[in-house]
């Protein structure tokens, strides 16, 4: 599989003007799993863009390297992962390990997906900020990063 | 018609806001009502005709449900080959005839279950099939000519049919007359599903070969199912589900022509899969204008002459991406309307869905409840008396006409791309299917559309259900399998068997005499998707805008 990271990136519609303190948001949306159920990805990714948030989605069938290794390249604040594989008691603590390992402990990582009540506890404790099940909207993850997300200098609202 | 004038109807009172909108889950606006003068000039022989009579608007059949019911299918495949063979047997001594198989994540992206990237997945959402050995064991003690049998299997699919051929044949089974569906519809993966392995063009040759193989060699299998579920689970209107799976069709039909087949030489065997949504007559109207469309296209586009080439027969699922996990037992509603809207369009085959599959493969109380909904609307709400009993409402063949007229609109626009695969290429349906997508998860956040227990009606509770789980297992099990499978076999064979699979993939030779004869030396169904990806080629999607 050839790097996708580099080609869809997800341009924001109205983009603001740059400044040493004022940044927006960078987010990498990951897509782990065999499986090719990107809708959730792509509506998030979306959706952070219209929030005014710079993002990059991996495209499918990312390993946790490969999720790490990008969110490093593209120096991200917010490691937003889709998974509905059910692999999300391994994948998931191993990508906060591999971040956490480069020198990226500060970056929030939220999951969205099919993640039963019992799971969530092992994950915060792996390192995942929030876990947003199935139903939730995309104005709660925003507010969610917005609120949450570590990196100085961001553009805290659109 | 058209003497009746709706002008003359007393202006709309209502409690609800001014500002509603009455639209169809799809976002199709719909009127207070619907009279004779919504349907100016419509004829009853040309835009319905009888049932089983061109345009086949009100079935494929002149009995339907009264001469015989449609199959209830349900979709089963999990664990080790051993686990879903044992499920078989059990399903045919309930007197099930259609058998209905799903295969686990690695199978679908054509690797072995020892592979790395099959770790954590083998056996998960299906049955693992590595090699003849596994096929063998799925299908031990099955009488194959006899039962029909469903593979839900794309990229990889002309290796796992070689498999089944050769399994059966070593069973004894006549080859002419096994029968069942390969689902085979690698457009959608590309579209929807996103399941692929190689680039759209050595796919669709790899399609073309099952179909030009299997009508002169089974001339009972459905070679491919044309798929619009998963177009519609990928957040489509069930008009783009209708367009982008007709148009697949047209695409399939155009390639296998060019490799030189005449159209009613195959176009009796061609399948199609469907979706039923939550809107109840929004479904009726796009299974009605499936049939008339894929009638219109066989005879007037491509110049079919066997009426049987005409016929739009499918089969039904209901809508996964409907089903919630918040109050669970809600999806039992929703799938009875969902089916009963399968039925009330006809449908050949039906599966319905169980009302914890937003949480994981279904139990078995769960899944023999999913069956007993379509029993109950066969044999007890009476809706399978009458053929198409909702033929000659005003709103439903409206609703008919509007979704055939947007239905050809596609077309013409997909035609202007150069075609489905250039329009794949082009990102074409993936950006509209995205737009809807998008556009129904705002509506919802808005609250225009209504999820019962998701953004309206919410209750707090503990997760009232059991959820099965699938272990590892499968993946213990399967992996000496493999390594012993590879000790026993005679390599030298398999070897030169791969390299001549290379050598006729780099041709425009039939791939299936060489993917046959890698099977009958189990070569893996890794090995032989390894030296297609050599020859082919992978694809990853291109860049979204």
């Amino acid at each position: 599989m050839s790097n996708p990271v580099e080609e869809s990136r997800i341009p924001s519609p109205e983009p603001r003007v740059p400044s040493a303190t004022n940044r927006r948001i960078r987010v990498l949306v990951a897509k782990p799993g065999l499986d090719g159920h990107d809708r959730g990805a792509k509506i998030v990714a979306r959706a952070l863009r219209d929030a005014g948030m710079e993002v990059i989605y991996t495209g499918l069938r990312q390993t946790p390297e490969q999720i790490a290794a990008a969110a490093v390249q593209e120096d991200v604040d917010v490691v937003g992962i889709s998974i509905l594989s059910g692999a999300h008691n391994t994948i998931l603590p191993r990508i906060c390990q591999l971040l956490r390992q480069q020198g990226m402990e500060d970056t929030l990582v939220v999951v969205g997906g099919i993640i039963p009540d019992e799971d969530i506890p092992g994950l915060k404790q792996a390192g995942v900020a929030e876990v947003f099940q199935p139903g939730a909207s995309t104005q709660e993850i925003v507010e969610f990063i917005r609120q949450h997300v570590k990196r100085k200098g961001y553009s805290a609202s659109p | 018609m058209g003497d009746v004038t709706k002008t003359g109807l007393p202006p709309e009172t209502s409690t609800q806001k001014p500002e509603r909108r009455f639209t169809t889950l799809s976002d199709v606006p719909v009127e207070r009502v619907y009279t004779p003068a919504d349907l100016p000039g419509f004829d009853y022989d040309r835009d319905l005709g009888d049932p089983g009579q061109y345009p086949f608007t009100r079935g494929i059949h002149a009995t339907m449900y009264r001469g015989k019911l449609w199959t209830m299918r349900q979709f089963s495949g999990f664990g080790t080959p051993e686990d879903t063979n044992r499920r078989l047997h059990y399903l045919l001594e309930q007197g099930q005839t259609g058998l209905s198989i799903a295969f686990d994540l690695p199978t679908l992206m054509g690797y072995d279950s020892d592979h790395p990237l099959a770790e954590g997945e083998v056996g998960k959402c299906g049955v693992a099939v590595s090699s003849l050995a596994d096929m063998e064991t799925l299908l031990a003690g099955l009488p194959l000519e006899e039962v029909s049998t469903s593979m839900t299997i794309n990229s990889p699919a002309a290796v796992i049919w070689a498999m089944y051929i050769v399994a059966a044949e070593k069973s004894g089974a006549d080859r002419r007359k096994l029968s069942g569906t390969t689902q085979n519809d690698i457009l959608k993966e590309y579209i929807a599903q996103k399941e692929y392995i190689f680039p759209p063009r050595p796919s669709m040759r790899l399609v073309v070969d099952t179909i030009v193989y299997g009508s002169r060699e089974l001339p009972r299998w459905n070679p491919i199912s044309i798929s619009g579920y998963h177009i519609r689970e990928a957040g489509s209107t069930a008009v783009q589900e209708l367009a982008f799976t007709l148009r697949d069709g047209i695409e399939y039909v155009e390639w296998v022509i060019r490799a030189g087949l005449k159209v009613d030489d195959f176009a009796p065997r061609l399948s199609f899969f469907f979706n039923a949504h939550n809107d109840l007559f929004e479904e009726v109207a796009k299974f009605r204008a499936a049939r008339k469309v894929w009638a219109r296209v066989m005879r007037e586009r491509f110049g079919a002459t066997n009426p049987r080439s005409w016929l739009c027969r499918f089969h039904t699922q209901t809508a996964g991406c409907s089903l919630t996990a918040q109050q669970p037992y809600n999806n039992v509603v929703r799938t009875t309307i969902q089916a009963l809207a399968a039925v009330l369009g006809g449908t050949q085959s039906l599966h319905t869905n169980s009302l914890d599959e937003a949480w994981a493969l279904p139990t078995e109380s769960a899944a023999t409840l999913a069956l007993r909904t379509q029993q109950v609307i066969a044999h007890e709400s009476g809706v399978v008396n009458t053929v198409d009993p909702l033929g000659g409402s005003y709103f439903v063949e409206k609703l008919t006409l509007e979704t055939e007229r947007a239905c050809y609109e596609y077309f013409d626009r997909i035609d202007a791309l150069g075609g489905m695969v250039a329009a794949i290429e082009k990102n074409f349906p993936q950006r509209e299917i995205h737009e809807a997508a998008y556009h129904y998860q705002r509506q919802l956040e808005r609250k225009e559309k209504i999820i019962v227990g998701v953004n309206d009606f919410v209750m707090e509770e503990k997760r009232p259900i059991d959820i099965l789980v699938i272990d590892e297992a499968a993946a213990r099990h399967q992996t000496p399998k493999l390594a012993e499978l590879k000790k026993k076999r005679d390599a030298r064979r398999v070897q030169s068997t791969l390299e001549a699979l290379a050598s006729a993939a780099s041709t425009s030779a039939n791939l299936m005499p060489y993917i046959l004869e890698c099977v009958r030396a189990y070569a893996t169904l890794g090995e032989m998707c390894d030296v297609l990806r050599r020859v082919f080629g992978t694809y990853d999607e291109p860049a979204f805008q």
